[in-house]
């Protein structure tokens, strides 16, 4: 089973819940497709890291066969090729890697080569199975990492898998999603955060996917995450309290669960709602 | 010689656009024969490269230097690339840059931006 965690922004707790559920899960699968800025790793602290390069192919030119047609940069919708001083010039940054330019090339001039964009790095923390994916800097897209990330034959499908998604709503982000089985969405107490929940809960329900909601860094006052759920009728899957010893927990980058018997009572409990929920799902829909 | 300036309006009354790669329209001014042409900047609906795109179109225009406010690293390469000169605009109105350039007023732009890149993109 596969569990998706999710927020609108950054900094709710989605490394912070996804890294919990997977310890307090035992035997599991920890990915981290915020490919970005991975920081499940600070936690587990992985060892027996193997490494893997993640390339995408670009266009690579050879200027003695081209005539100058510029049909490849008239082709190209990402304007990753400009014709200057009789030389075709290529925007490695801006490309896409569709392939098109070279397929679109009457001269043969245009043909492909590898670029590496990053890498994903494949570790064991006690019986977690980590995954991270690492895009290097200035890359335009993390997608190329986070297919290889979620490729199937890199982790086991009989055991629970956790994926830590990129912040936000975009493409990155239903990349990640688009196998789960479950969602679940992380949301701050404030008004900020309920605008955050609405743009993945819209995503989610685009998506089609089951998800629910733990709320997290509650205070004693009103919750408009809270109160968003209820008057949408979501599942709350748990509630994490605004607390100064799990801020502690996490700035020295220890794992919750592993210091304290009371959050690691509140993560198995939510863990149990989660894969609960998530088969019901799966034997109620079609 | 031969200039080219991002404006707003098809007119010499136009300011300069804030924007190289996604500015409506170009002049193409000749200072000699005080004769100007406006061309729409097909880059401007983009969805990326907008700047690469948009350079493209001032090199093939055969411009001898192009006046604007500010320009993106890819835009840059390829204007450099065609030996074309860039200076930065300090008017808000085309006709005062016009008239600054003619007096050789205006002085290069250095700060190359790194692109506003990620434009309909992730």
């Amino acid at each position: 089973m596969k569990i998706a965690v999710l927020s609108g922004k950054g900094g709710t707790g989605k490394t912070f819940v996804s890294v919990n559920l997977a310890t307090v899960a035992k035997t599991s699968t920890y990915i981290d497709c915020d490919v970005e800025e991975p920081n499940g790793h600070l936690f587990f602290k992985p060892e027996k890291i193997q490494e893997e390069e993640i390339t995408v192919q670009i266009p690579k030119v050879d200027n003695e066969l081209c005539n100058g047609c510029r049909k490849c940069a008239d082709f190209c919708n990402f304007n990753a090729l400009a014709y200057i001083k009789n030389k075709l010039i290529v925007f490695e940054d801006v490309c896409h890697s569709c392939g098109g330019c070279s397929l679109v090339c009457p001269e043969k001039a245009l043909t492909e080569k590898e670029k590496t964009i990053g890498k994903v790095q494949k570790g064991v923390s006690d019986e977690v199975i980590i995954l991270t994916g690492i895009l290097n800097i200035g890359e335009a897209s993390g997608i190329p990492i986070i297919k290889n990330l979620l490729n199937t034959e890199k982790y086991r499908q009989d055991l629970l898998t956790f994926i830590d998604c990129p912040p936000g709503s975009a493409c990155i982000v239903m990349e990640s999603i688009r196998d789960a089985d479950y969602c679940v969405l992380v949301a701050e107490p404030t008004l900020f955060g309920v605008h955050n929940l609405n743009m993945v809960y819209e995503l989610v329900t685009l998506m089609k996917k089951p998800f629910g909601v733990v709320l997290n860094k509650c205070l004693e006052e009103e919750n408009p995450a809270e109160k968003f759920c209820l008057e949408k009728n979501i599942k709350i899957l748990g509630k994490i309290p605004f607390d100064s010893e799990l801020a502690t927990i996490n700035s020295n980058a220890e794992i919750a669960v592993n210091k304290n018997g009371k959050y690691r009572k509140l993560f198995s409990s939510i863990l149990d709602t989660v894969i609960e929920e998530a088969k019901n799902e799966t034997t109620t829909s079609p | 010689m031969k200039i080219a300036i991002p404006v707003d309006d098809k007119s010499l009354e136009s300011n300069v656009s804030g924007s190289f790669g996604r500015t409506l329209y170009f002049l193409i001014y000749d200072t000699e024969t005080k004769e100007s042409e406006f061309i729409d900047n097909t880059a401007a609906e983009s969805t990326g490269g907008s700047g690469v795109k948009a350079a493209q179109t001032i090199v093939d225009s055969k411009v001898d230097a192009l006046l604007t406010p500010r320009c993106g690293q890819n835009a840059a390469e390829v204007i450099n690339s065609a030996d074309i000169k860039i200076f930065k605009t300090t008017h808000a109105s085309v006709k005062d840059n016009i008239a600054a350039y003619v007096e050789g007023k205006l002085p290069s732009l250095d700060e190359i931006h790194a692109g506003l890149h990620m434009h309909g993109d992730n």
